[in-house]
This record gives structure tokens, C-alpha cells and sequence, in this order.
């Protein structure tokens, strides 16, 4: 009797995986060939200047729950590197 | 003698800025002149330094809890240099979940240094209270414009524990065009582990042997043997080998977005020594408990995309990243913040975050004594499928003296899902996906 079996759709997982890749790649391409109409004037840079609009606004809060979901999950990285640095996983 | 002389007001700031500085070697003229009361004013006109602190609580009630403090500085030197310093002490204490299935009866483990042991009662999740450990981290980051749109930026990473040793290096470069509204960026990042644990490495899929200590000294020294038996070594090392490619876009006045590709390479060892697995016959009875062994490589990819939008007060933060690697683990996490003025001087913002993620191929809750034994297996359900989510809430403002000071409070939950696996007769009664709820809390300080 095989007590432990693996139920896992692969194919469906991988479809889904190659769609979720594809279209993010496919937002990188079309921002990037179109960015020069993208952007400000750097006169119009009052709102993007503020603190609370830099894309890491609280590095402290960002380097806390870095830790702890890298030791809580099987995932780390992504915003910054996920590499080494405790023996917490 | 002046007997009631006041004393001049402790300025933090200016203490660490000498602090800091003589740290670097550059001790300023302002620290020579120690006992001089002008001394707190004349740092604190010559400081570019800006501070960050937090101290963190996590707790997980009857599992693991642990207290986190930072203490970061930055210094922007002439031509846009900034070096970053940040210094990390995290200790953590609890119980901590080895691995092992629970039973319709009590459950007897040897601690992982062989001195003794620990019960888990019937009906309850196997939890290891052993854990124990204090972590001292270092980092300092370079970063300086290179030449007209490139920024270079290069750091170091030291980590210390009882019985684990990591040092990292990272190096990062960045070019900007189209009027700085976009940037690309290529970083690196090698780090280099050494793990000693308390009782050695044991050998993949051994018993987990008596506890020695407890008892007469003949026993001692013949479970002693018996224990040193199924240790492989005392120490392995791993390294971890990272490459980003970024890219950053500013859409218009109120927008910015980032895009991030990451390729992580992992190799050594990367079991978990703590952590076994119940060997458990066809009524679902344990009959032993094997430490776990997984691949020594793993390679990650993720794919991560950010956006920030300004409302006309509000300012929203939607991140998602993709992450795949070649154990066959999958995740998705959404994260949002949205970020509420109250005044001009005082905000809340609401955390929201999602997380999902699929079993790695070599995951079991527990091993079937009918079933061949497989190359690789891990009960560690970090590893397992699982969902979780976090729900908090920040309240920050600013003091008169210009310095910020914020709270923040956040629950985390954690539900380990069944991955197709069935369960025998007794562990169809117990919990094997139990699930973790944990409180975050944490006050932050710049000055």
C-alpha cells in the first residue's frame, strides 16, 4: 500500500507558472520600449521627492520582515538579495 | 566646588556620531575635546549623520519568541558618497516544531545535543524547546556615483551566532536615463556559511539515537557511542551566489514602478540538523524518527514587481513576486501598504500581505515504514505547502525636534496545508498541519 502520494497537477502548475513569468516579462518589454514617453520634467518632481514615495520608504521595516519571513517560509528575496546571513532556515 | 552643577543633556545623537567616527578611525577634533561642554553642539553641527533604530518584538505565545534591535547610520559625504552602517542583535528563545508527527501518546525526543531529552504529549504538534540563540550582525555599504548616470555600490555582511558564521559580500550598479525616470541595475551578492550545531551534523536518515546524560555511567558512555554514531561531522559550510537585474520606471507625477529578476544558487548544506521525520507503520503508529535530508543545491528564481502611486494625500505601495526553484517550490506573495496623513506631522498605515506557496517535491508530513525510502525528505513546514497572511498597522509621527517616531503592530498567521499526502488511521486524528499565529510588534526611532 502507498500511503504517501503525491497529487500535484504539474501541468496546470506549470502553465500557470509559464503565464505568470510571461506576462511580467512582457510588462518589463513594453514599459522599457516605451519609457522615453514615460517619466517627469525634473520640475515635476515634487510628489516622487517625498519620502514616503521612495520604493523602499522604511528600509528598517523592510530588513525586520525580511528576516522574519526568510526564516518563517520557504521563499526570501525578490526586492533585495534573499541570500544567507543566519542559520535561521 | 560647584556640588549641584547640571548635568548637560545626554545627546544621543552626538554620542554616536563620535562613537561612529572614532569607530572609522577618523576620530574628529570634537572628541578630543572630551570633557568640553561645547562638545554635544559642536557634533551635532559637524554630524551628517542620520540614525535609524527599531526595536522588534516577535511571538509566536507557546513557540518561538524573539527580540530584534537596528541601530543603522548614514553618512552622505561631498560628491554623493554614502556609506551605510547597520548593526543587528537578534535573540531568540522557544519551542520550535522538529519535525516530527504528533500521536495518540506521549512522544519521547533526545535534545539535539544528546543531554537528555523532552516529551511531547498526546495529540500535540512536536515542539523542540531547546532553541536558544543570540545573533550579531554587521553591514556596511558603499555606494558613490561612478561617472555621469552610473551609481556603483559595494558592502559587506558579517552574522555571528552561537554556533553559525556567515559572512557576505554584494556589489551593485546602476544607470539612469531618459532623465533619470529609468534606471537599470545589475547586482551581486556571494555569501559564505558555516554551521556548527550543538551535537554535531547528523547523518542523513539516521535514528535519532538515546539521550546520554540522565542515567548510570555505563549506560552513559554506551549511548554516548551510540549517539556519536550517528553524527557525520561536526560542521558543514554553504554558499549562496545571487544575481538582480532591476529595472525602474517613473510613469508621471504620482507613479513609479520596479521590476526585479532575481537567480539564487545555493550550495552545501542545507538540511536542517534539528529536524526529523516519524517513521510510522500502517495503523499510523510511530516507530522511529529519522533526521530529514534534502538536496545539497538549490537554485531560486523571482520575478517581483512594485508600484507606488501618490494619491492626492494617500500613497499606496502594491508589490507581488513570483518565486520559483528547482525543489519544486512555487510561491506567490502580495504585499500592500497604504500609507493615510493625519496631520501634517502623523500618519497611519494598514499592512496588508498574502502568501502562498506549493510543497517542495521531497516534502512528507511523515515516512510510511510500507514505502521504500526515497532519496530525499524533509517534515519541516516551512517546506510544505502552506498559506499565510499578515495584517498590521503602523502609526508614525513626527516629534518637534524634527525626529520620527513610529509603532507598529502586526498579526501573521501561518495555515500548512495537506499536499495530497493520506494519513493512516492514528494520524488521521491528530493535527499535522497545525497552524502558527504570531504577534509583531516594533517601535522605530530616527534622529
Amino acid at each position: 500500500m502507498k500511503i504517501n502520494s503525491f497529487n500535484r497537477n504539474s501541468f496546470s502548475a506549470n502553465l500557470a507558472s509559464r503565464t505568470v513569468k510571461c506576462s511580467l516579462f512582457s510588462a518589463v518589454i513594453i514599459l522599457v520600449s516605451g519609457c522615453s514617453s514615460l517619466g517627469v520634467q525634473p520640475w515635476e518632481r515634487d510628489l516622487l521627492a517625498k519620502e514616503e514615495m521612495a520604493l523602499t520608504s522604511s528600509p528598517i521595516d523592510s530588513a525586520l520582515d525580511d528576516h522574519i519571513y526568510f526564516s518563517k517560509e520557504a521563499s526570501s528575496g525578490g526586492k533585495s538579495f534573499g541570500g544567507g546571513g543566519c542559520g535561521c532556515n | 566646588m560647584q556640588l549641584n552643577q547640571k548635568k548637560p543633556a545626554i545627546n544621543i545623537k552626538a554620542a554616536l556620531t563620535i562613537a561612529t567616527s572614532a569607530l572609522l578611525g577618523t576620530v574628529p577634533a570634537i572628541a578630543n575635546a572630551a570633557n568640553d561642554s561645547t562638545t554635544v553642539t559642536k557634533a551635532q553641527l559637524e554630524s551628517a549623520w542620520d540614525f535609524e533604530s527599531a526595536f522588534l518584538y516577535y511571538s509566536e505565545g507557546d513557540r518561538v519568541s524573539a527580540a530584534e534591535a537596528i541601530i543603522s547610520a548614514r553618512k552622505t559625504f561631498a560628491n554623493d558618497e554614502v556609506l551605510n552602517l547597520k548593526l543587528t542583535i537578534d535573540s531568540l528563545t522557544g519551542a520550535s516544531a522538529n519535525g516530527a508527527a504528533a500521536q495518540p501518546n506521549v512522544q519521547t525526543f533526545t535534545r539535539p545535543s544528546g543531554k537528555g531529552s523532552y516529551q511531547t504529549k498526546a495529540g500535540e504538534t512536536p515542539l523542540d524547546d531547546t532553541f536558544k540563540d543570540t545573533r550579531v550582525q554587521l553591514n556596511a555599504q558603499w555606494t558613490q556615483p561612478l561617472a555621469a548616470n552610473y551609481t556603483g555600490s559595494a558592502g559587506v555582511h558579517i552574522s555571528k551566532e552561537y554556533d553559525y558564521l556567515s559572512l557576505g559580500i554584494n556589489g551593485n550598479l546602476a544607470y539612469d536615463f531618459n532623465q533619470k525616470n529609468s534606471t537599470f541595475s545589475v547586482g551581486l551578492s556571494y555569501f559564505q556559511d558555516s554551521f556548527k550545531p550543538e551535537g554535531g551534523i547528523p547523518l542523513a536518515f539516521a535514528s535519532m539515537p538515546l539521550a546520554y546524560g540522565n542515567d548510570s555511567d555505563t549506560d552513559n558512555s554506551v549511548n554516548k557511542a551510540g549517539f556519536d554514531a550517528t553524527r557525520r561531522t561536526d560542521s558543514d559550510d554553504k554558499t549562496t551566489a545571487d544575481i538582480m537585474l532591476g529595472f525602474t520606471q517613473v510613469i508621471n507625477r504620482r507613479m513609479v514602478m520596479q521590476f526585479n529578476y532575481s537567480y539564487s544558487k545555493v550550495d552545501g548544506y542545507l538540511n536542517d540538523p534539528f529536524k526529523v521525520l516519524s517513521l510510522v507503520n500502517s495503523e499510523g503508529i510511530t516507530q522511529d524518527y529519522l533526521y530529514e535530508n534534502r538536496p545539497d543545491t538549490r537554485v531560486k528564481q523571482s520575478l517581483f514587481a512594485q508600484t507606488k502611486y501618490h494619491f492626492e494625500q494617500n500613497v499606496i505601495d502594491v508589490s507581488y513576486r513570483y518565486m520559483w526553484d528547482d525543489w519544486e517550490i512555487s510561491s506567490h506573495t502580495i504585499d500592500t501598504r497604504l500609507r493615510i496623513p493625519l496631520s501634517s506631522s502623523s500618519y497611519i498605515e494598514p499592512h496588508l500581505r498574502f502568501y502562498q506557496q506549493s510543497a517542495a517535491e521531497f516534502y512528507q508530513p511523515f515516512l510510511a515504514q510500507a514505502n521504500s525510502m526515497p532519496e530525499f525528505a524533509s517534515a519541516d513546514y516551512r517546506i510544505g505547502e502552506m498559506s499565510a497572511y499578515t495584517v498590521g498597522l503602523k502609526y508614525g509621527m513626527k516629534l518637534s525636534d524634527g525626529n520620527d517616531l513610529s509603532f507598529r503592530l502586526e498579526y501573521y498567521r501561518q495555515d500548512p496545508k495537506n499536499s495530497g499526502h493520506l494519513a493512516p488511521d492514528a494520524l488521521a486524528n491528530v493535527d499535522l498541519y497545525e497552524s502558527v499565529d504570531a504577534i509583531i510588534a516594533q517601535v522605530s526611532y530616527s534622529f
